[in-house]
């Protein structure tokens, strides 16, 4: 069986938001992570794997330095990886991203596509769902469990206030969400060993069936007007109160507030 | 000359951090405050290879360099000055004499165990008459048929109780050297649960108080004759080359300790206020963190000088024992001052920063004093 995860590299958050003048994220200058939902999806992947056999793909896009997380996938386990690079490529939203990354999966055999649910930097959860669009197969959002049976999966879909069991025969798409698992951590000979292994680096000619005017900034339908670190709020308040009158007090700053 | 770590190792500096952060520093005051060994981590760590970082692939280690043991090391004391020595002890002192001395049988029977954390290693050495005299050891080992018979005690012995596997160094005769008539000191491997060995009292101590620290008792205590380590007689030189080793981890550990003391400190003198700002804001402290931070900053590569020195130099003693001297009397400048900038905060066991100043004083003391490294680093300056 083959798997293809899909991750990104993503800011660390406790390293502070750097900007670009023209208001996208300056990704060169940040401390980065591998996506926490990826980082689920690839341990979900990394399990099958050894419960059933597979090999498993990462597949990344973004800027050379993204390599860094193929390879720390690859030290968790992870089989190959392959990183999507091109300047025509920089700048893209979730529908050019998800051509590309369906672009370079039509490369690659495949039983199982699994991604994260979103980033942590874009918080849009469609570049999963838009890749199973465009790859015309099946897609389960948000699963919390994970089984295989026969050529099927099935999946524990996470829901506000209970879950959903589907089957869906492969090849299918799944999104994971970080409360699917604990992914492991890497082994010391494990980053050697992935640092021995060669990375794939595919460009824009490497992309199959997409067109020019589906990738790239030119290529997003979404332009980014303005974008800002989180603004600082104020120390809030306190208060000590018993229950009777700490309702009564949240109800009138409520209502002050016009939020009621 | 290149000080520019390589992506791999750090990756692997990444990955110890982010263990030692998520897992041992929330255990870090209960294992001090208890005096439990952390079995929990340990076999964790284990798992992830932390056990066997400079174990060759073949005997089922990690197959890193010594550099990469190090930063482990280094990165766990960060947080726990216990975890530190417990990987430093199995690794220096038991899998490294195992792997540079062993035959292929006893490296295929022991290290794949050590290696993956399934069995823990230690080291006997010290006696209550033979500490920074090694000479004076008084454990015997006699031949017997296939069996050597070992009778003795060893003290202070890291990981004592918790571990499987240990190499304890014995005296198997006497031979005449320059005229004179002297020890002849050899190493053997004895498994726990050998009949006639046992543990006597657990000490208490004043620092790294969750590694287990006891006695063992060799009575009429019977090993397998190819339980011999190396050649009968090579003993003592077995014990200086692993010790050599072995000052490197712990160098790695008092670093590791400095290191965590000079960022708590950089954290707390930001957020204490006296007199109406930051106390990181009066030049006292400003001009101490400086000094902390270049006496650490020199502690390292030495360190990590000596750690590269024992991967591509035969002999590596010198960088050891300068390595440890230094980076040892760092450890103990920089916890004093640490608490000191600390105040009365500082004296509270509330605030990690007093564990870090009595873990840190071991570090001076075993494998060797600072008296020793200074005695070992003048020798060659003098020879």
């Amino acid at each position: 069986m083959k798997i293809v995860v899909c991750i990104k590299q993503v800011p660390d958050t406790k390293g502070g938001v750097k900007f670009k003048p023209d208001g996208t994220l300056d990704r060169a200058a940040m401390l980065t992570i591998m996506n926490p939902d990826d980082k689920a999806g690839l341990e979900a992947a990394l399990r099958i794997k050894e419960a059933y056999g597979a090999e498993v793909t990462v597949v990344t896009m973004g800027l050379p330095k993204a390599q860094e997380v193929l390879r720390e996938a690859m030290a968790m386990g992870a089989d190959a990886g392959i990183l999507v690079t091109d300047r025509v490529l920089g700048g893209a939203d979730t529908w050019a991203t998800s051509q590309t990354l369906a672009g370079a999966i039509r490369n690659l055999e495949y039983d199982l596509i699994i991604t994260g649910r979103q980033a942590i930097d874009g918080d849009t959860a469609q570049v999963g769902p838009q890749i199973s669009e465009h790859l015309d197969i099946p897609v389960i959002s948000y699963a919390q469990d994970i089984k295989i049976e026969g050529d099927s999966v099935i999946v524990q879909r996470q829901y506000d206030d209970r879950y959903h069991i589907l089957k869906a025969k492969m090849p299918c798409l799944i999104t994971a969400i970080a409360e699917l698992n604990e992914p492991r951590y890497m082994t010391p000979g494990g980053i050697f060993d992935a640092f021995e292994k060669e990375i794939t680096v595919w460009g824009r000619a490497d992309l199959k069936d997409v067109l020019d005017s589906d990738l790239g900034a030119k290529g997003s339908p979404t332009k980014i007007a303005k974008a800002s670190d989180k603004v600082r709020k104020g120390t809030g308040e306190k208060v000590a109160l018993d229950t009777n009158e700490s309702v009564a007090y949240i109800m009138d700053k409520l209502t002050e507030k016009h939020v009621l | 000359m290149d000080f520019t770590l390589s992506k791999q190792h750090e990756m692997a500096r990444m990955l110890f951090r982010d263990f030692a952060e998520k897992e041992v520093k929330p255990l870090a005051a209960e294992t001090d405050e208890t005096e439990e060994f952390p079995r929990a981590n340990v076999e964790k760590m284990g798992k992830l290879g932390f056990l066997g970082i400079p174990v060759a692939k073949e005997y089922g280690g990690q197959g890193c360099d010594i550099l990469t043991y190090v930063m482990c090391v280094e990165e766990l004391s960060k947080v726990c000055g216990t975890t530190g020595v417990i990987v430093s002890a199995h690794t220096s002192l038991c899998c490294d004499p195992i792997q540079t001395y062993g035959t292929e049988e006893q490296k295929k029977k022991y290290l794949p165990a050590l290696a993956s954390g399934e069995k823990l290693g230690a080291f006997g050495l010290t006696e209550p008459g033979a500490g920074t005299d090694a000479q004076g050891q008084q454990t015997k080992a006699v031949l017997d048929g296939d069996e050597w018979v070992l009778n003795g005690t060893k003290i202070f012995i890291t990981n004592g109780k918790e571990a499987d596997v240990y190499v304890v160094i014995a005296v198997t005769g006497t031979i005449e050297k320059r005229g004179k008539l002297q020890k002849e000191i050899s190493a053997f491997i004895v498994e726990k649960g050998t009949p006639g060995f046992s543990f006597g009292t657990k000490e208490k101590k004043m620092g790294i108080r969750g590694s287990s620290t006891y006695e063992l008792i060799f009575t009429d205590c019977r090993i397998p004759k190819g339980n011999l380590l190396g050649k009968q007689g090579d003993g003592f030189k077995i014990a200086m080359h692993t010790l050599d080793g072995g000052r490197i981890g712990i160098a790695a550990q008092a670093l590791g300790i400095a290191e965590g003391a000079l960022e708590r400190t950089i954290a707390y003198v930001k957020e204490r206020r006296q007199f109406g700002r930051s106390i990181g804001q009066f030049q006292n402290t400003q001009f101490q963190l400086a000094d902390m931070a270049t006496k650490v900053r020199a502690a390292q590569l030495l360190v990590y000088q000596a750690a590269i020195a024992k991967n591509t130099q035969s002999s590596y003693g010198f960088e050891a024992a300068q390595a440890k001297l230094y980076a040892a009397e760092v450890a103990m400048d920089v916890t004093t001052k640490a608490v000191q900038l600390h105040g009365g905060y500082g004296f509270i066991r509330e605030y990690e920063i007093e564990r870090m100043m009595r873990d840190a004083k071991i570090t001076e003391i075993y494998e060797g004093t600072s008296e020793v490294q200074r005695m070992v680093i003048s020798a060659s300056l003098l020879k």
